[in-house]
């Protein structure tokens, strides 16, 4: 068979809704080079450029033989500005993904997503408080808290919203979607009315961090803020693989994922948990960035199905390499300057987001 | 015949509406009971509180002489098996991996024999591959069929005979899939498993079912064998329908409602 003719007969089984999904080993192994690849870029762009022959030196992977004069300064920005910010873009992307397939899975809805339905401004709303608060007289004795407590506040401002939002949009057992995304509209409305009054109350330096927050940006990753990603993602990654067959169930709807045997009322505790914790710790580390969570999950359903086994491990890859790659971009096209992350990742996932509202739209009525 | 399943006096009351009144029943292992009454007489409730999924305002429910609610999500699906009545898909699982959700955490050979067998039953295995909200409603609905029978042989194979629950199971079904699911209920019950469904269809539930249930107004109008249930006195007074009653060769009821207007004689 030629190769147009193979994949015509592809594309007549695709619309024939049968599926061909490759393997669950060889989409890992092919996401897993995708972030390699996007990895190796990132470290040599930006605006100290190190090409690739340089790279190895400047890793210290071994001695530079060509006695570079630049030696000294690549390393400096590849070991303190490089690799803690591809990292953290790499663990932001992961837990952004995750969180979205996570929360589409609870409310068995496509178009679910963190920072649409509010999650993400509930939890920058209670890191830009933490911030005011810690900054003023009254809060000024926890100061030196501050690195610790941004994560905490916007974790609990995280899962006070998707509390309030699951029980808002579902009713005995069933959810709807119109009120879901309503309710999660109205939600991000009263977090944003909460960030704006902060606005107006903050001095000129809380402006800038709070700012800060309601763009979403990678430019302030470090090492420190490494360690409180890392453990919440293993954790999370390990958590979600718990949880992956009551996700898959509970597509049947809450009662019929009862019958199956799911323990319906702790499923939805787990997942409001881990959803709350990964949504926070990423937004307490670069702000609001939306639509990671929509894009990705939905992406990979097309390819690889829906089953959450495979799902939520290949969310977390290939949120990986769309943000470093997403970072990697804003931090080049308009340099020197750089270009807020949550800018970037709206723009494409916006319409992204309106295009799969009117795929959907034939199909199911909101 | 052991008893598998014991409801005494259970009552289900929301907002001080009663669903259900007093209802006690006893079914044992190999019964076929079919649960029948008009819109509005509590069967769906009367249902989802025999399958645990509800606990009722007063009374108690045992199976296999232990506490319905003192049966946890797992372990209480090992038992009893429930088909809901509306069951909507929005994510594109195949027809494979919904069967197999009823296969639990059991052996992958083990499940992958059990949803071929289910597939083959209810006539879907050349659908396997195909994405379930790409079928029909009927086809849907053989395919949760199939899932529920899935999730009964996995609990039998551990614990012995279980219990069956349907819902309308054959409301989006034709008629020749309506007695496939029936027979196939039917096959399950001679193996020992207790089946109890709610039938819309009088002239099915008759030949489906060795003991019917009729509800009325939340309370158990009658709690016999069909003939019991298919009176002339009893269907007019519950389903406000006059009937002629018939009965088949080999003696099952059946009725004919006569308030309908013929065919042919539009006025």
């Amino acid at each position: 068979m030629s190769v147009l003719a193979e994949r015509r007969a592809r594309a007549k089984q695709r619309r024939a809704g049968l599926s061909l999904r490759p393997a669950a080993t060889l989409t890992l192994l092919c996401l897993l080079a995708a972030l390699a690849g996007t990895t190796l870029i990132a470290l040599t762009v930006g605006a100290a450029g190190i090409p690739l022959t340089r790279l190895p030196a400047a890793l210290g992977l071994w001695a530079d033989s060509t006695a570079n004069p630049l030696l000294a300064r690549d390393q400096l920005v590849v070991w303190s500005i490089r690799i803690p910010r591809i990292a953290a873009a790499a663990m932001v992307g992961a837990l952004l993904a995750v969180s979205g397939a996570i929360m589409q899975g609870l409310f068995r809805n496509p178009l679910a997503d963190p920072a649409l339905v509010g999650v993400s401004s509930g939890g920058a709303f209670a890191a830009a408080a933490a911030i005011v608060f810690t900054d003023s007289h009254l809060g000024g004795s926890l100061r030196f808290l501050q690195h610790q407590l941004l994560p905490v506040a916007a974790f609990a401002g995280s899962l006070i919203t998707t509390i309030v939002l699951y029980g808002i949009a579902s009713r005995g057992g069933r959810t709807s979607i119109a009120i879901f995304l309503l309710a999660g509209l109205a939600i991000a409305a009263i977090a944003n009315a909460g960030i704006g009054l902060l606005v107006f109350v903050a001095d000129d330096r809380q402006l800038r961090d709070i700012t800060f927050w309601m763009l979403g940006s990678l430019s302030g990753a470090t090492w420190a803020k490494l360690t409180a990603l890392a453990p919440v993602l293993a954790v999370a990654l390990i958590a979600c693989l718990s949880i992956a067959r009551g996700l898959d169930v509970l597509v049947l709807g809450e009662a019929e994922a009862f019958h199956s045997g799911v323990d319906v009322e702790r499923l939805k505790r787990v997942s409001i948990v881990l959803v709350s914790a990964m949504t926070g710790v990423a937004v307490s580390v670069c702000g609001v960035v939306g639509f990671v969570g929509i894009v990705v999950p939905h992406l990979l359903r097309l390819v690889i199905g829906p089953a959450h086994r495979l799902l939520l491990p290949a969310s977390a890859l290939l949120g990986a390499v769309l943000l470093v790659g997403a970072d990697t971009v804003a931090r080049t096209i308009v340099a020197p300057a750089e270009m807020p992350i949550g800018i970037l990742t709206a723009a494409i996932g916006a319409p992204f987001f309106l295009a799969m509202l009117l795929r959907q739209r034939g199909l199911v009525s909101l | 015949m052991t008893t598998l399943l014991e409801a005494q006096s259970i009552s289900m009351t929301v907002g001080g509406a009663t669903l259900v009144d007093a209802v006690s029943l006893r079914i044992g292992a190999g019964e076929m009971v079919a649960i029948v009454g008009p819109n509005g007489a509590g069967k769906s409730t009367l249902l989802r509180m025999l399958s645990g999924d509800i606990r009722p305002s007063r009374g108690a429910i045992t199976l296999k002489q232990r506490d319905l609610h003192a049966y946890g999500p797992r372990a209480l699906a090992e038992h009893r098996a429930m088909l809901s009545q509306h069951v909507n898909v929005s994510f594109p699982f195949t027809v494979e991996e919904i069967v197999g959700m009823g296969a639990g955490e059991s052996p992958r050979a083990v499940a992958r024999a059990l949803v071929a067998a289910a597939l083959d039953e209810v006539g879907l295995e050349h659908f396997r591959s195909r994405q379930l909200p790409t079928l029909s409603g009927g086809e849907q609905q053989r395919a949760h069929f199939a899932r529920v029978l899935v999730q009964l042989a996995c609990g039998e194979a551990l614990h012995g005979p279980g219990l069956l629950l349907l819902d309308e199971p054959t409301s989006s079904l034709d008629l020749r899939h309506q007695i496939d699911l029936v027979e196939t209920a039917r096959r399950r019950a001679a193996r020992g498993t207790a089946v109890i469904a709610i039938l819309h269809d009088l002239n099915l539930a008759m030949r489906f079912a060795d003991r019917v249930l009729l509800l009325h107004r939340g309370r158990l109008a009658i709690d016999g064998d069909r003939t019991a249930a298919m009176q002339a006195d009893t269907l007019r007074q519950i389903f406000e329908i006059d009937a002629t009653i018939d009965y088949t060769g080999d003696g099952v009821p059946f009725l004919l409602p006569q308030t309908m207007r013929p065919a042919g004689k539009a006025t």
